[in-house]
């Protein structure tokens, strides 16, 4: 049995160092700049759903406000490179400690909610968020920030004549983020989250650090999607607060998961591989005349899947658990 | 003196226009509240049963020059119509999942929505549309120096009438108390020959039907465009799980806390800020109270 387990590791491993080696050598075939946005975007949602999944899906706590930590991370990466000109390096950086710790600071009441309530209080909590930086003059309030150009350079990341670079680090994080839900799926933690996320009571009872155990997965949650909200702001190079604090957001990094799996390694990465460049061409192809077809299609298959794939469209290639058990 | 006189009177002003619009919050909310305790299900399409509610008013005005206040009661038949619909057609089959429950019912209604918005897009182009002469729109009857603007007026008094009217029917008819005894214990009603099934279609129905009336009242002095349910769904939310989810009469006391909330935070925060007061409050009470103030705890 624990054979089994670390051969489907080693099998996971091996599959995602395939995975990520396809992906890397895409650019050299696919030269479309519409396509390779689409690419870039769809490896950002990867990688966002894949941290969003630390925390809803292994640990069990539904959040729809990671907008806020998006957001965060897009801001105080901003505000340091436009105010004090801090490299987007470190303003990532610094998006990340400071989301992680908002996150934790957040969860010491949040955690204490069950179900209904916690959800809401996330989509409030981002709400706020997302209406104080509406507010905030030094911040742009709602003009926003436009973030200047000062080079071409890894060192400042921002390029300007190709969006390869961007294509590449999004492929980084993508591939960050699995490997830090792969790792943790193994570790003390995960095993803790799947205790707190099946049974909270039970949990506590047999020595769960449950509080802890959610207080991690949030700030490990928040950092990468922080990270992933600096990444974002770089790459379309001006912000504002509906543009990455936006409830949107909230749902693009849950739907992924949702539609591949929830709370599985492979299921962010399967859903926003289908979804990402789902939602891009609808709007592509008939979003310009803002006649909503985009939504229509993009509901269905939301609606179908749900009914069709309760456990998400990895439960296709899923075996019955039975044959594992028996070999 | 004549300072403090026209203060204490800006402040009544707003409170009561706070009260007013609290109440017909509270109306907004309330079939939310019916239907998650009725089956423990959260209907995340519900500002979206607002949104087709205002744009049936609308129609019937444009097309038929029927008033919104003559139309309620047929917005409120149609949208009975469609929550049992969409309950024997979506959410019947949500409960049904084997596996993540609570994840598939958000997202099939959640998709529903999104579906319903795209819809509206499509039919009703984003446009902003409003209703320009209806016998209510734009009066106001002055109180003592306090000025109520009418249509919230009515609609305060439709929001009470509907609370005492769910009230009876919950308390003193047959499927009220079928309702009731469904939610308590939904396998133990069959042996007592209660279709579980009929029960639930009912309950979207109603539940649809209180946010139709509220969308007809709302359409009299509101812009109604394809997104307008979405920012009232958060209101409806916060507004349900004040009054702890599932208490159809906490969605009352709900509704007027954060209209009073939404007017005070007005009067000393920007007007775009007035939204934090009624999420703060939501987040004091639930950390106080987790299952918000009338939830059983």
């Amino acid at each position: 049995m624990d054979k089994d387990f670390a051969a489907r590791r080693r099998r996971d491993l091996i599959i995602a160092a395939a995975l990520a080696t396809i992906a890397a050598l895409t650019p050299l075939f696919v030269k479309d700049v519409v396509v390779q946005n689409i690419l870039i975007l769809t490896l950002m949602y990867a990688g966002l759903s894949q941290s969003w999944n630390i925390l809803s899906g292994y640990c069990g706590q539904i959040s729809l406000g990671h907008a806020l930590y998006f957001g965060l991370g897009a801001y105080t990466t901003e505000l340091l490179f436009t105010k004090f000109g801090v490299l987007p390096w470190f303003g990532m950086l610094a998006g990340g400690v400071v989301s992680a710790l908002i996150a934790m600071g957040l969860g010491y009441p949040f955690f204490r909610l069950r179900g209904h309530y916690f959800v809401i209080a996330t989509i409030v909590i981002a709400e706020i968020g997302l209406l104080l930086f509406h507010n905030w003059e030094w911040a742009g309030a709602a003009m926003g920030i436009t973030i200047p150009i000062r080079g071409d350079s890894w060192l400042k990341f921002q390029f300007l004549r190709t969006k390869l670079p961007y294509f590449y680090f999004a492929l980084a994080l993508c591939c960050l983020a699995w490997f830090v839900t792969w790792w943790l799926e193994n570790s003390k933690w995960g095993f803790w989250w799947r205790a707190v996320k099946d049974n909270p009571e039970a949990a506590e009872s047999l020595g769960v650090d449950v509080f802890n155990s959610k207080m991690g997965a949030a700030a490990v949650s928040a950092f990468l999607v922080a990270v992933g909200g600096s990444f974002y702001a770089q790459f379309v190079s001006y912000i504002d607060p509906e543009s990455v604090m936006g409830f949107q957001f909230s749902l693009l990094m849950a739907l992924p998961a949702v539609l591949g799996g929830i709370g599985t390694l492979w299921g962010p990465v399967l859903g926003a591989a289908i979804l990402i460049p789902l939602t891009e061409l609808t709007r592509f192809k008939f979003g310009g005349s803002g006649r909503g077809v985009d939504l229509i299609v993009y509901g269905t298959l939301i609606v179908l899947i749900s009914l069709a794939l309760p456990r998400g469209l990895l439960s296709l290639f899923s075996r019955p658990k039975k044959t594992g058990a028996a070999r | 003196m004549g300072d403090d006189a026209v203060t204490a009177q800006a402040i009544i002003q707003s409170l009561a226009s706070g009260l007013l619009m609290g109440l017909l919050y509270g109306l907004i909310a309330v079939g939310l509240a019916l239907i998650f305790g009725l089956m423990d299900v959260t209907n995340f399409a519900h500002g979206e049963f607002l949104m087709i509610a205002m744009y049936l008013s609308f129609f019937l005005f444009a097309f038929f020059a029927i008033d919104p206040l003559l139309s309620a009661p047929l917005v409120a038949a149609a949208l009975f119509i469609f929550g049992a619909v969409v309950y024997l057609l979506l959410v019947r089959f949500a409960m049904r999942a084997k596996a993540n429950a609570g994840m598939v019912q958000i997202f099939t209604t959640f998709g529903l929505a999104i579906v319903m918005r795209g819809l509206a897009q499509y039919f009703f182009t984003p446009d902003y549309r409003s209703i320009p002469q209806s016998w209510l729109g734009g009066k106001t009857i002055s109180v003592g120096g306090i000025f109520l603007p009418e249509p919230q007026l009515v609609g305060a008094l439709v929001s009470i009438a509907a609370f005492a009217g769910l009230y009876f029917f919950i308390h003193r008819t047959d499927f009220g108390r079928a309702i009731e005894a469904t939610r308590e214990d939904p396998g133990a009603v069959a042996l007592v020959g209660i279709d579980k099934n009929r029960v639930f279609a009912f309950g979207w129905g109603l539940g649809a039907a209180l946010v139709g009336l509220a969308g007809a009242i709302m359409a009299v002095f509101f812009y109604i465009y394809p997104d307008v349910g979405a920012s009232f769904a958060l209101i409806a939310y916060v507004t349900v799980a004040l009054g702890g989810f599932g208490s159809v009469f906490g969605a009352f006391a709900g509704g007027i806390i954060v209209g009073l909330v939404e007017a005070v935070t007005a009067l000393v925060l920007p007007p775009s800020l007035k939204s934090v007061g009624i999420y703060s409050v939501y987040l004091l009470v639930v950390f106080i109270r987790p299952r918000g103030l009338f939830g059983s705890m």
